[in-house]
């Protein structure tokens, strides 16, 4: 007769029917409602992980640009500062320089006109000193003539040596 | 105190046999394992739970049977069968019917056999897992938390299974097709494994073991294979790239094989869950059976063989718990890969040569 193989190995129309049966439900209830939620909410997890890793990745290159862009600001302003440190030296070297100049300028011209003072003093006293001298070589002749004039005689004595005196001069010019 | 309480359950543990054995032993009848291990595997009509004192607690459950000679279908269980069916004994117990000219004949069968219940068990646990995970996600969005304990792990697997089974098996362009069937016959394949591993009630039936239930699997994949196969795969197996006395003069023999192949490849699938699953089974059952083998031999060969099989059985059952793992994803796997090798691409295909 037939073959009889152990029962696990004998096709049985019953358990195929079932087993269609129980797989078709399990299949299209699983497949309609099992499988999409949970793949669908880790792939969609996924890309929202994907792009707030990407939103985080421009964020921190974002503030990066930022940092550099402070570390510019400063950098330049640094130059800046040091600019103007440099131009206000600069300015302070030149302000004395001039002031210095103009110092030397005025020392010139003080000196000079004291020089000028000096030598009109010096030409006022010299004849001054002239005039006095004058006077009083006059006030002793004067006093050398009246005594010598006292009398006659003196006084014609005194003129011709006076006039041979002059005439000498005169010779002698 | 942690240890000792540990020796004392495995002594009694190695103990209980001796009344369930001094029980049996009134007929002594010699222990057939190898009658007792495949009747463990068949199906049957009622789910038997215990037995004690010769007598047995089963669960019964419906029989659904035609009727050859009158088309009347019969609903009742294995207590109140009609008189004109019978239990054939020498055909596995299935139900036969007795014709009016005495010859008996297999009736269309539509019974809730054990395998069955345990089938629509493991439906309801998965449509329950499932649904109630999906559930979980109903009123979240994306920029909620990941998903913490169960929905986590069964998140995490369905994600392995997709991410790194599917997708890579069967190619980035059509693998959201294939997906729902593959993450389906795995969930199936492992959640089977898992439960007919339990010993009492709710699962231990041997449904994966059943080479119906991996006929209609192998099956279901080889048309997942043939029906969505592109024209190029078709062209591969009948008019593939081999000189011409190889495909047409004298004999096709490329194209012979390579049809050949079309069936072997379902074929293997079938067979390897099929063994794979029936041997686990049986082993487990074999070194139970050990244990009463060796009380029927004396208290003496009770008790060593008694230590050895419960160490031995701790270890199948952890082993097996890998296996039907390392088996659903071999199945799902192997069928994804030929699902992939049926969506070839020509310029794919010139590269490699």
């Amino acid at each position: 007769m037939e073959l009889n193989l152990p029962s696990i190995l004998t096709p049985d129309l019953g358990l195929l029917f079932w087993m269609l049966l129980a797989f078709l439900v399990v299949f299209f209830v699983l497949a309609k409602f099992g499988f999409p939620a949970i793949i669908g909410m880790v792939e969609n997890r996924k890309k929202y992980i994907d792009e707030s890793l990407r939103k985080a990745h421009e964020a921190s290159q974002r503030l990066e640009n930022i940092q550099k862009e402070g570390e510019t600001i400063l950098q330049e302003a640094r130059q800046k500062q040091m600019l103007l440190l440099k131009e206000a030296a600069d300015t302070r070297d030149a302000i004395i320089a001039k002031a210095q100049d103009k110092a030397r300028e005025e020392g010139i011209r003080m000196i000079a006109e004291a020089k000028a003072e000096i030598e009109n003093e010096k030409k006022a006293a010299i004849s001054d000193i002239r005039a006095q001298v004058a006077e009083l070589s006059v006030r002793v002749a004067e006093k050398i003539l009246r005594k010598e004039l006292s009398s006659d005689y003196g006084q014609m004595d005194t003129i011709n040596r006076l006039l041979d005196e002059v005439a000498g001069d005169d010779k002698k010019n | 105190m942690k240890q000792i309480r540990t020796i004392l359950f495995l002594i009694a543990m190695a103990l209980l046999p001796l009344n369930i054995c001094a029980a049996d032993n009134g007929g002594e009848e010699r222990l057939n394992i190898p009658e007792i291990v495949l009747e463990h595997l068949a199906d049957s009509y009622e789910w038997h739970v215990a037995s004690y004192e010769g007598r047995h607690f089963s669960i019964p459950l419906p029989i659904i049977v035609r009727s050859e000679e009158t088309g009347e279908w019969s609903f009742c269980t294995a207590h109140t069968l009609p008189d004109k069916f019978f239990f054939d004994k020498a055909h596995h117990g299935k139900i036969y019917e007795r014709l009016s000219d005495g010859t008996a004949v297999r009736p269309i069968d539509l019974s809730i056999t054990k395998t069955v219940a345990q089938i629509w068990i493991v439906v309801i646990v998965l449509i329950c897992v499932f649904l109630s995970c999906a559930r979980w996600y109903k009123n979240r969005d994306e920029k909620s938390d990941a998903p913490k304990g169960f929905v986590g792990a069964v998140e995490m697997l369905v994600m392995t299974i997709y991410d790194d089974l599917i997708k890579p098996s069967v190619g980035d362009r059509h693998y959201r097709k294939f997906a729902p069937y593959l993450l389906t016959v795995f969930f199936f394949i492992f959640t089977t494994n898992i439960i007919g591993l339990i010993p009492v009630f709710p699962g231990g039936a041997n449904v994966t073991g059943n080479i119906n239930v991996t006929l209609f699997l192998a099956v279901c994949t080889m048309l997942a294979i043939n029906v969505f196969g592109n024209k190029e795969y078709w062209k591969e197996i009948f008019w593939p790239d081999v000189p011409l006395f190889l495909k047409a003069y004298p004999a096709p023999v490329m194209p012979l094989i390579e049809l050949f192949g079309v069936f072997t490849k379902p074929f293997a699938l079938m067979i390897r869950l099929f063994a794979n699953m029936m041997a686990g089974h049986a082993v487990i059952l074999s070194f139970t059976c050990v244990i009463f083998l060796g009380w029927s031999m004396g208290v003496g060969y009770g008790i060593g063989l008694n230590v050895f099989s419960a160490v031995m059985l701790l270890f199948m059952n952890c082993l097996e718990v890998l296996v039907a793992f390392v088996q659903a994803y071999v199945f799902t796997m192997l069928s994804a890969v030929f699902i992939g090798l049926s969506h070839p691409e020509h310029h794919a295909h010139e590269e490699n040569v």
